[in-house]
């Protein structure tokens, strides 16, 4: 255990014995096990949905020295889970708003920030001065990173994990049993998991996943009971089910294994199939019109038909007037209610959703179509500001 | 071999949002195998081009991973429960991750 080692620097002050009296009248944590939270020294990889929770229990538990790498800032968007952050926050950045909240709960805290993005360049380094390393992060790059970084450091990795009502937790520890990539080798490629239409959380989620990852932190810490190394503990939020899975050691893991083919940290994007797709082209040559002129073609009351190919669930949200909703997948087969011969405009919420629309009726004979640049968003910042922003 | 394919919430929408499907089997390829040919929209999220397995959706028998049993050709026994555990990352997708699995989304649309 990488906190074993540690000796206790100093004793508790009587205000502290006050603050952590049910703490301390506890025998599974007492005096021994605060004293190990005092000395304990935790690294957050992102102030977000996990780190939250995560953050302000472990803050309020008395770890001595909280660590947090986050180079966000705090927006409107955040807030529906990200509950370290208040409204006044929006426009600072995480790590400076996470700072204060911590020093409000428990001023004994410490808190290492590190403004900048985790990357292969700096994980080992910031890595090196904690005892265990909390992933809260939200892509598949950072997670192979943190993974191997502490692999290599031989260091615990207390996973979490949601999409939509879907939970994982486990702790990764390669020293004790397998690591990330033994239960899962390989990334899916981008495409794979739901679009961003079918994207979302739901608030609490994130909130009972960090909280179990706090759980796990301080039963590491204090040494007590069974932690989730070598399982994987599966949460369905919508039936309300928690599994667990057995997760083994895979004895030919390319980073943990007995002969390992990763032996420092590589390029994450590249590996996730990132990078190099960022170059191509998606939209070449899709005929773009901007917002204020389709709102002129409105006035003018010039004969066009207006698509919005987002989902349904986000038409509720808001539309432009006179648009009809035909969703993106739905388009191949509803495009015969399409005439080729009127003018087309088609929209989504960015813009990105509706090209692919107008590359696909391009190719499928319309001509006179158009993508409207910037989407729903666009026409809400240039037309009509009345239009909520998403 | 009646068993119980158990369906994690991302994959519900392509199985008529059911949190469990029963199939008759005798070994996990057969299950899944049946499985995909009833909702054939889950097919592509199961298998590769090639029809094989994809390496970040895993299986397991029961609470075992079926890569420590004898993977696909693991025999099944009346009333076993398996579980598909695909990878998930987290929350709110980086934008640029967002755009390229729109983009990838709308390619297999078509």
């Amino acid at each position: 255990m990488a906190t074993a080692s540690l000796t206790p620097v100093s004793d508790l002050s009587k205000d502290e014995i006050l603050r952590y009296s049910r703490h301390l009248i506890m025998p599974e944590v007492g005096m021994d096990g605060q004293l190990k939270l005092k000395n304990a020294k935790v690294l957050c990889i992102g102030a977000g949905g996990l780190g939250s929770p995560l953050l302000l229990y472990l803050a309020a538990a008395g770890v001595g020295r909280l660590g947090i790498v986050d180079f966000d800032v705090v927006d409107f968007t955040n807030l529906q889970r990200q509950v370290i952050h208040g409204t006044a926050d929006v426009g600072r950045s995480k790590l400076e708003s996470a700072r204060a909240t911590i020093r409000e709960i428990n001023p004994n805290v410490e808190v290492v920030g590190h403004d900048a993005r985790l990357t292969s360049e700096n994980a080992l380094e910031l890595f090196r001065d904690f005892d265990i390393i909390v992933d809260g992060t939200d892509n598949f790059p950072t997670r192979y990173l943190v993974n191997d970084a502490c692999v290599l450091l031989g260091k615990p990795n207390v996973y979490g994990s949601i999409f939509r009502f879907e939970g994982q937790a486990s702790i990764f520890y390669a020293r004790q049993g397998p690591c990330y990539r033994c239960l899962y080798p390989e990334p899916p490629p981008p495409g794979l998991v739901p679009s961003c239409a079918e994207g979302g959380v739901l608030g609490v989620l994130p909130g009972i996943v960090g909280c179990l990852q706090a759980m796990e932190t301080i039963k590491l810490i204090i040494g007590q009971g069974q932690t989730l190394i070598g399982r994987l503990l599966v949460f369905d939020a919508l039936g309300m089910k928690f599994r667990e899975l057995k997760l083994r050691k895979n004895p030919d893991c390319p980073v943990c294994g007995a002969h390992p083919t990763i032996t420092g940290l590589i390029d994450y994007e590249q590996f996730c199939g990132i990078r190099g797709e960022e170059h191509t082209p998606v939209m070449t040559g899709v005929p773009e019109i901007g917002p204020r002129e389709v709102k002129k073609m409105i006035d003018e009351k010039q004969p066009f038909v207006l698509i919005d190919v987002r989902e349904p669930h986000e038409f509720q949200i808001c539309r432009i007037p006179g648009s009809t909703l035909i969703p993106l997948g739905e388009i191949p087969k509803r495009m015969h209610e399409l005439d080729s011969a009127s003018e087309i405009v088609v929209h989504c919420r960015s813009g990105q959703r509706s090209a692919r629309a107008v590359e696909f009726l391009m190719k499928a004979g319309f001509q006179k179509i158009h993508n409207l640049k910037g989407g729903i968003l666009a026409w809400s910042d240039q037309v009509d500001p009345s239009v909520p922003k998403y | 071999m009646a068993v119980k394919i158990m369906i994690p919430t991302p994959l519900r929408q392509y199985v008529g949002k059911k949190d469990q499907v029963e199939v008759e089997a005798k070994t996990v390829a057969e299950a899944l195998s049946r499985l995909a040919s009833e909702y054939t929209e889950l097919r592509r999220h199961l298998y590769n081009q090639e029809g094989k397995l994809r390496s970040f959706v895993n299986v397991y028998l029961g609470d075992e991973d079926i890569r420590f049993l004898q993977r696909e050709q693991t025999p099944l026994n009346e009333n076993d429960v398996i579980s598909i555990v695909p990878s998930i990352a987290g929350g709110t997708p980086a934008p640029q991750y967002e755009r390229l699995r729109a983009n990838r989304k709308w390619q297999q649309h078509l």
